[in-house]
């Protein structure tokens, strides 16, 4: 009888050991801030979070982001495409090699041929395969692209609209489905989006729309360093940030997306893990530049930057920012060395508004667009009112025009001459920065004044036009990233925004999750972690 | 009784009809625009027109309300613009969850909001009725959302009874009777009950302690009828107003929820709707008022008529 209790204690003790192992052995469990799942069938939606979870895990690109070190910026890497290289006599024509042996998650082999048919279902709207869906969230990354085709199974040819050295970071949007799959979904996008496949590390194994998607190895992965060594990552939509830190604190997931600042004390003080990292992301505002816009002076511009007291700032946000030195993060392989020291000095910033012809006596009035809310936007209320308060010390008195978030994309997209701005002359806008045309280009280029673009200020200098241009015919890396960093120095010299603070994408961990490197890109790699 | 429920039938059409075109307005009144949810917010002025093409919108409000209604006569409610899912599949599965919530804080509330009232109501002036008059002030005033934070706080956190988010382990598409599942009920619908504890509790309370003090209830304890046999007439002739309330309050149930399907992520109508609302999603949100709204109307329909059974007095009127 003794031996059958020891025997039935020991029964219970490896059961319950199993069964802490089952749990541990590897299901991360990540609230997201989306309030969906991602679009699962190649072009996702939900902006970068949408990439992150459901994009580069499913999918590849036929160039990718390095996302392998916290301490570096991240560089573009070869994906699907092995090498490419642009026609040295014709700067339009691209020529990809292709990785060789990549199979879909249904088997199928990609080639070529698959790329073009990926091309077309985003480009070409007479193409059986178009989806608009998916064209919404794909055709403005390619700008450049006029025409593609298959040389061979392994060699595609990409000709440009014209020359464009920013092609390979306009490829790495485009995530690659299968067309066999496809094609064994009765050619309908909406089963495809139930039982996608791509040739990512992940598999989308199931996926109740609004609630859950559970993701499994793809243990044929071809870059075996990223074969995932969880055995399912579970995304979970949790836009409500307390029902997130709820869920984190009670068990239920493993990991939050963007913690609000005042639950962090909670979790750190239970053993949760912060994680954060500089990453190519700027909260600034962006200024109008239209005639009579008081920003037009330069002395106002730097006034004003010298005005903000970033280190009390990020005592507002518990030390989760990194407080701008110029329009890109000090990190950036694009910084430069501008020669305008982005600093608080608000003794210099009255000296510069009183030659400008303003005091704390006698104010510069300006508006301000501003939103409650809105994603990338950290904490705009607290936020602004700081800068306002910043502002007003040194002389400019700030009036804002506060809008929701949606109405606010649609006041950006019209630009600053737009009645419906009701005459703001700046807007409190965030701005993924991650490559020259996001980062740079498309604020500030002539060609791309709102409402045709996103050149919201209405700015236009043939300087920075010029080092635009450049940039884009550019076609050595190297010599690339110095215009990038001549461009960016210009920026910041002649104080083309506020520039106030970037975000370090905090996220909240469990102990429990190991080998997390948290890379400076608004992608991450989720195939080194693994469950304690 | 079959005329009278034809012909409250009837007049549920063009309240219908207004519930369609008033919902249908008043989403295109707010400002924003659904296609930020489709795009990315750096998409060129011609990338935006064209889509706005594929999903009509560029089209005047009339005939989008006519293709809209005219798709609906066909049951059709459209295609989500965010999800690009149909709206009918989205709308029937959410407010199924919240049927599921509300009908359980139902069965929460309105036993203990009836118990509550009749206690108060017959002890009426007693520290028995100061009680539960304070048990129901609260009730009603102290913010849901925010007693839903502060329960999970208490259950799910600090002692990890209970769940704080979701329709379950596996999502709302597997669920089932057992307690796996209907933990995760536990917190909202108990939160979501409070309200309806209080409104209930004080209509029953003014009921019955009006009609206690009525000339039939001494006739009938003159007769000799016993305590019981008297209060279950009072209670009879209470049922309809409480009833009526009851109804109401029901319907409240399954539209109002949405700050607590936020706070525990129930993937119901309300939660739905405020993700509609953030997005501009009009056909979404169109589908979902719509639907709401004829089951508050249906809702009222059937109180009417259960009244009318109870009361044949109003079935008269």
């Amino acid at each position: 009888m003794k031996h059958l209790t020891k025997g039935f204690a020991a029964l219970v003790v490896a059961a319950s050991l199993c069964a802490t192992g089952a749990v541990a052995q590897g299901t991360l469990r990540i609230g997201m801030t989306a309030s969906d799942i991602p679009l699962t069938t190649g072009q996702t939606d939900q902006g970068g979070e949408g990439m992150r979870f459901m994009g580069y895990t499913v999918y590849d690109s036929l160039i990718e982001w390095d996302l392998t070190s916290a301490d570096k910026p991240s560089v573009l890497i070869p994906g699907l495409a092995t090498e490419w290289a642009v026609d040295a006599d014709d700067k339009t024509k691209w020529t990809f090699k292709l990785r060789d042996g990549v199979t879909f998650h249904d088997g199928s082999p990609f080639t070529a041929a698959d790329v073009v048919w990926n091309l077309d279902k985003l480009l070409d709207d007479t193409s059986e395969q178009y989806d608009s869906r998916q064209s919404a969230q794909g055709k403005s990354r390619i700008p450049a692209v006029a025409s593609y085709s298959a040389i061979d199974d392994h060699t595609l040819e990409i000709i440009t609209k014209e020359p464009d050295a920013t092609l390979p970071y306009q490829l790495a949007w485009i995530l690659m489905s299968s067309k066999a799959n496809w094609e064994a979904n009765d050619k309908s996008w909406e089963k495809v989006a139930m039982s996608p496949s791509g040739t990512g590390p992940w598999k989308l194994d199931t996926f109740v729309p609004r609630e859950r998607a559970e993701l499994t190895p793809n243990e044929a992965y071809w870059d075996e360093t990223r074969v995932p060594q969880l055995d399912k990552m579970v995304l979970i939509p949790l836009p409500e940030p307390n029902a997130r830190a709820a869920a984190l604190l009670s068990g239920q997931v493993d990991w939050i997306e963007a913690p609000a600042p005042d639950t962090i004390p909670a979790m750190t003080g239970n053993g949760f893990v912060i994680s954060s990292n500089a990453y190519p992301h700027n909260w600034t505002w962006h200024l109008s530049r239209l005639e009579g816009s008081p920003w037009n002076d330069i002395r106002v511009r730097k006034a004003a930057n010298l005005a903000i007291d970033r280190d009390g700032m990020s005592a507002l946000l518990g030390g989760l920012m990194v407080p701008a030195k110029g329009f890109l993060p000090p990190s950036s392989q694009w910084f430069g060395k501008p020669t305008f020291d982005v600093r608080y000095d608000p003794e210099e910033a009255k000296k510069l508004l009183a030659e400008a012809g303003y005091s704390v006596d006698n104010p510069l009035k300006v508006k301000a667009l501003i939103s409650p809310s809105g994603s990338g936007q950290m904490l705009p209320l607290p936020m602004n009112e700081y800068i306002q308060q910043s502002l007003a010390e040194v002389g400019i008195e700030v009036e804002f025009m506060v809008v929701e978030w949606n109405q606010m994309i649609n006041l950006w997209r019209a630009g600053a001459a737009d009645p419906a701005v009701e005459g703001a002359e700046s807007i409190n806008f965030t701005y993924f920065i991650q490559d020259p045309f996001t980062g740079l280009i498309r604020h500030l280029s002539c060609d791309l004044i709102a409402p045709n673009g996103t050149n919201w200020g209405h700015y236009c200098d043939p300087e920075m036009q010029a080092l635009f241009d450049k940039i884009k015919t550019t076609f050595d890396p190297e010599a690339q990233d110095a215009v990038m960093r001549e461009t960016h120095e210009k920026f910041v010299n002649d104080a083309l925004f506020l520039m106030v603070t970037h975000d370090v994408a905090p996220r909240a961990l469990s102990p429990k999750v190991k080998g997390f490197v948290q890379a400076q890109n608004w992608y991450q790699n989720f195939s080194s972690i693994t469950m304690e | 009784m079959f005329s009278y429920f034809l012909r409250r039938v009837i007049l549920m059409l063009p309240v219908a009809f207004g519930v369609s075109v008033i919902c249908f307005l008043l989403v295109q009144i707010a400002p924003g625009d659904p296609l930020t949810a489709i795009m990315p917010v750096d998409a060129t002025a011609d990338e935006q027109a064209a889509m706005r093409a594929i999903y009509g919108l560029d089209k005047p409000l009339p005939i989008q309300y006519a293709i809209w209604i005219g798709n609906l006569a066909h049951g059709d409610m459209g295609k989500s613009i965010a999800t690009g899912r149909p709206v009918a599949g989205e709308v029937f599965g959410a407010v199924n969850n919240s049927l599921l919530l509300a009908f359980s804080a139902a069965v929460i509330a309105f036993p203990i909001g009836i118990f509550l009232g009749f206690l108060a109501g017959y002890f009426r002036d007693t520290w028995i009725d100061r009680v539960v008059t304070a048990i129901s002030i609260a009730g009603v005033s102290v913010p849901n959302y925010w007693l839903g934070i502060v329960l999970v706080i208490i259950f799910s956190v600090n002692l990890g009874w209970l769940p704080s988010m979701g329709a379950g382990p596996g999502g709302s598409q597997d669920w089932s009777w057992d307690w796996l599942h209907m933990r995760h009920l536990v917190l909202p619908a108990v939160t979501l009950a409070v309200v309806p504890i209080g409104i209930v509790a004080r209509t029953v309370r003014a009921l019955a302690g009006d009609l206690l003090t009525q000339d039939f209830v001494l006739a009938l304890y003159a007769k000799g009828m016993s305590r019981g046999d008297v209060l279950r007439h009072v209670a009879r002739n209470a049922a309809a107003t409480a009833l009526s309330v009851m109804g109401l309050q029901l319907g409240y149930l399954l539209g109002g929820s949405i700050l607590i399907e936020t706070v525990f992520n129930w993937p119901g109508s309300g939660f739905l709707l405020s993700n509609a609302i953030f997005q501009r999603d009009l056909p979404l949100l169109q589908g979902t008022i719509l639907v709401l709204a004829l089951f508050f109307v249906a809702m009222n329909l059937i109180v009417d008529v259960a009244q009318a059974a109870i009361d044949p007095r109003i079935k008269r009127s």
